[in-house]
C-alpha cells in the first residue's frame, strides 16, 4: 500500500460517498500528512476550506490517484501545513482572510486577499465587520545600494492587475515580492446556494483564458457527486474544445513572449493563427472563447458536417503555417539571446510545488492530468507530454511549441472519431460531493463541488494552476535585471483573476 | 525571416474594413463629447485599458484589436501605457472593492478631456459577479461612464465599431457643452 493509500485508510470516510473518496482525519494524521508533504511522498494539489473545517487534496504522482482529506476544526484553527511545507502559505493565507480558520505556527501570517477594503470580515466565516486597513509589510531585503521599486497593482500593457515590489541592486533583482488579490470578487460565495446552471456559468467566468477548462472541471466534479454518466459524444467534443483552447492561448502566449522580447515579427504571426482559431470556434460553437460551451451534463452544442470541414481546415492552415514560425523563433539569435538561460525555475522546486503545465513541464515534472490521472476521451487518443529540463524562459516557450503539435494532433483524431449519439444527459436533482482534476492550458484545475438537496451548491472550490506557479515566479525573477521581468512573467502567464477567485 | 516577409508581402493585407455592429441606442451619454475636445484630438484618440477586476475574458478581446484583421491602429486608435497619454480610459471587470481606489487614481491621472468606455457585461452592471461582498458593482458605480459595449467578452468587431463611434462623435463635436 502507498503512503497515500494508508492515510486514507486511517481516516474516517465520509457518509454518502461510495469509494470513500473523502475521508476525515485526526490531528496527529494531519500532521504526519504535513511532514509527508515536506518528504515529497505525495503531493499538495489544494488546501480550502468551509466554516469549521479545512480540506486538503492530495495527488499520488506515480498512481495517478487524488484523494480528498479534511481535518475538523472546532477551536477555529488548525495546525499550518506550511510550517512545513512552503507551498501552503498562500492558501492558509486565503483560508485565515475567507474562513477566520487559523492555520497554527505558520510562518507567514499576513493577510492574503483581503486588503481591508470589504465592508465584511471573514466573509465565508463569521463575517464581522471588516477589517480596518493596514499597511502592508513587505518582506525586507537589506544591504548597500538596495531600492525597492513598486509597480502595480495598474500595469502598462493590457494584463490584469497585481503588485510587484522588486528589491534591486542596480539592475539585478534581489527579490521580487508579489501582492495579489486584487481581482478578488469573492467568487466563493458567489457559489453558495446558486443553480447548478448559474454556477456553471460562473466557473466558466473565473479565468476567461481557460474558461472552458473551468467549465468543464467544475461540470465533472458535477458529475462526479451525482454518478451522471455523460454520453461518450459529449466527452469527444469536450476534448474538442479543450485542445482548441489550448491551441489559441499556447499561440497567443508564444507570440507575446516574444514580443516582450522585443520581437514583434512573431507575435504578430502569431497572433493571426490565434485569430483563425477563435473565428473558427465562433462558427463552429457560437462563441469565440467558447464559454458556456461544456456544461453539467455534457456540451451545449454539436457540430454539423460544415463545422467538421471548417475544423479540418483550420489545423491543415495551421500545421502549414506554424513552422516557418518555429524555424523563425528557433533561427532568430538576438531573440533566443532574450530567452535562453533567463528565469530559470529549479527542477526541485518545481516538484516541491507541485507546479503543472508547461512552468512544470519546462523543469521537468512530467505530469499531464490528461495522461497521468487521465479522463475521457485521452484514454482512446495519442500525444505525448512533452517535457524539458532547463526551466528558462526558452524551455517554457518550447514545451508550448510542442504542445500546439500535440494538440493539432489531437483535434484530428478527435475529428476522425466516428462517436455518434446524443451530447447530452439531463443531470438528476441531487445532493452529493464530487471533484474533478483536469488540464487546462496553464495546468492542472482542481474542482471540488458539494450539492444540497435540490441540486444547489453548497460549497465549491476552485482552484487554479497559479497557486503554485507564482510563488515559483518569485524564485524565477531572483538574479535577473529587473528589464527582463516581464519577459519572465509572460512565460509563466499566471492567472491573476483565477488565482485571486 | 526573410522567406516570411516576402510571404507576407506578396499575400496582401489581412485588415478588414471596418463593420457597424453595435447598438447605438447602447449609449450612456454623448453630452461630455464638446467641440473643444474636437479640436483637441482631431481623429486619433489614445486609449488606456483598466482592468478593475475582470475575469480576463475581455482582455483577450481587447488584445486582439492589434492583430492584423482589426488593427485598430490604422483607425488612429492607439493603446497607450500610461493614463496620462490617454484620451479614453476602457475598464474592464467588475470594479473589486480591491481595485477601487486604483482605478480611482488612474482616473485622476488622465488628463481631461477623457472618456471612460465600460468594456464587457460585469463592467456595465457587475454581470455575475454583481452581488458580492467584494464587488462594487459595474464602473458607473465609481466613475461616470460615457459609452458602455457589452458582451462577455465583447467581440472585436464590437469593439472597434464602439470606440470608433466615440473617436467620431468626439470628432463631430456632436453633442452640447457639459
Ligand atoms: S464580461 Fe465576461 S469576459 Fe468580461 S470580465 Fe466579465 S465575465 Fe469576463
Amino acid at each position: 500500500m502507498s503512503a497515500l493509500e494508508d492515510l486514507i485508510a486511517s481516516g474516517k470516510p465520509v457518509a454518502g460517498k461510495a469509494d470513500g473518496a473523502r475521508v476525515v482525519l485526526d490531528q496527529s494524521r494531519w500532521r504526519i500528512m504535513a511532514e509527508h508533504l515536506a518528504g515529497g511522498i505525495y503531493v499538495l494539489s489544494g488546501l480550502w476550506a468551509e466554516p469549521g473545517m479545512v480540506h486538503a487534496a492530495l495527488l499520488d504522482g506515480t498512481s495517478g490517484k487524488l484523494a480528498i482529506v479534511s481535518l475538523e476544526c472546532p477551536g477555529g484553527s488548525f495546525p499550518a501545513l506550511s510550517a512545513l511545507h512552503a507551498p501552503a502559505i498562500r492558501l492558509e493565507r486565503m483560508i485565515f482572510d475567507l474562513f477566520g480558520l487559523v492555520p497554527e505556527g505558520a510562518p507567514d501570517t499576513r493577510p492574503w486577499l483581503d486588503h481591508g477594503r470589504w465592508s465584511v470580515q471573514h466573509p465565508l466565516g463569521a463575517a464581522t465587520v471588516g477589517a480596518p486597513r493596514r499597511q502592508y509589510d513587505f518582506l525586507a531585503a537589506e544591504g548597500e545600494g538596495i531600492h525597492q521599486i513598486a509597480v502595480g497593482p495598474v500595469h502598462a500593457g493590457i494584463i490584469e492587475p497585481g503588485h510587484f515590489r522588486f528589491s534591486a541592486n542596480g539592475e539585478t533583482v534581489v527579490r521580487l515580492e508579489q501582492r495579489l488579490g486584487y481581482t478578488h470578487k469573492g467568487i466563493e460565495a458567489l457559489f453558495r446556494g446558486a443553480e447548478l446552471a448559474q454556477a456553471a456559468k460562473l466557473s466558466g467566468r473565473v479565468s476567461g483564458d481557460s474558461t472552458v477548462a473551468y467549465s468543464l472541471a467544475f461540470a465533472r466534479a458535477v458529475e462526479d457527486a451525482l454518478g451522471v454518466a455523460v454520453p461518450q459524444r459529449a466527452h469527444v467534443l469536450r476534448a474538442l474544445v479543450a485542445e482548441l483552447e489550448r491551441l489559441a492561448n499556447h499561440l497567443g502566449d508564444i507570440g507575446a513572449i516574444c514580443n516582450d522580447a522585443g520581437f514583434a515579427l512573431l507575435q504578430a504571426h502569431c497572433a493571426i493563427l490565434r485569430e483563425l482559431v477563435l473565428r473558427t470556434a465562433q462558427r463552429c460553437f457560437g462563441h469565440r472563447l467558447m464559454r458556456d460551451v461544456v456544461v453539467p451534463g455534457g456540451v451545449a452544442a454539436d457540430l454539423n458536417a460544415l463545422a467538421y470541414r471548417e475544423l479540418a481546415t483550420l489545423v491543415k492552415e495551421i500545421r502549414q503555417r506554424f513552422p516557418d514560425l518555429v524555424e523563425l523563433y528557433d533561427g532568430t539569435a538576438s531573440l533566443q539571446d532574450r530567452t535562453v538561460g533567463a528565469g530559470i525555475v529549479s527542477p526541485a522546486l518545481v516538484r516541491q510545488f507541485a507546479a503543472g503545465g508547461y512552468v512544470g513541464r519546462a523543469s521537468g515534472r512530467a505530469f499531464d492530468v490528461r495522461r497521468h490521472v487521465c479522463y475521457p476521451p485521452y484514454d482512446q487518443l495519442e500525444f505525448e507530454v512533452p517535457v524539458l529540463e532547463a526551466g528558462d524562459v526558452n524551455a517554457r516557450v518550447w514545451i508550448r511549441i510542442h504542445e500546439v503539435e500535440q494538440s493539432l494532433r489531437l483535434i484530428e483524431q478527435i475529428l476522425g472519431l466516428k462517436v455518434e449519439g446524443a451530447t447530452h444527459t439531463r443531470v438528476p436533482s441531487g445532493s452529493g460531493e464530487g471533484f474533478a482534476l483536469v488540464e487546462g492550458f496553464r495546468g492542472d484545475i482542481l474542482a471540488w463541488v458539494r450539492l444540497e438537496a435540490g441540486g444547489r451548491v453548497a460549497r465549491c472550490h476552485l482552484r487554479d494552476p497559479s497557486w503554485f506557479q507564482w510563488p515559483l515566479l518569485e524564485a524565477a525573477v531572483e538574479g535577473n535585471i529587473v528589464a527582463d521581468f516581464p519577459l519572465c512573467n509572460k512565460s509563466f502567464n499566471c492567472s491573476y483573476s483565477g488565482h485571486d477567485l | 525571416m526573410r522567406r516570411l516577409l516576402f510571404k507576407s508581402l506578396i499575400k496582401g493585407p489581412l485588415s478588414e474594413p471596418r463593420q457597424v455592429v453595435m447598438d447605438r441606442s447602447l449609449v450612456a451619454s454623448a453630452d461630455r463629447l464638446d467641440r473643444a475636445a474636437h479640436k483637441r484630438l482631431g481623429r486619433s484618440l489614445s486609449i488606456r485599458v483598466v482592468d478593475a477586476g475582470s475575469c480576463n475574458g475581455c482582455e483577450l478581446e481587447i488584445a486582439a484589436l492589434s492583430n492584423a484583421f482589426y488593427d485598430l491602429e490604422r483607425f488612429g486608435l492607439r493603446l497607450v501605457a500610461s493614463p496620462r497619454h490617454a484620451d479614453v480610459l476602457v475598464v474592464t471587470g467588475p470594479v473589486t472593492a480591491n481595485m477601487r481606489e486604483a482605478l480611482e487614481r488612474t482616473y485622476f491621472s488622465t488628463p481631461d478631456p477623457k472618456w471612460v468606455v465600460a468594456v464587457g457585461d460585469c463592467a456595465v452592471d457587475g454581470g455575475v459577479f454583481g452581488q458580492s461582498y467584494a464587488v462594487l458593482g459595474g464602473v458607473s458605480k465609481v466613475l461616470s461612464v460615457d459609452l458602455h459595449i457589452p458582451g462577455c467578452p465583447p467581440r472585436p468587431d464590437e469593439l472597434l465599431d464602439g470606440l470608433l463611434w466615440l473617436m467620431e462623435n468626439a470628432a463631430a463635436g456632436r453633442a452640447a457643452a457639459r
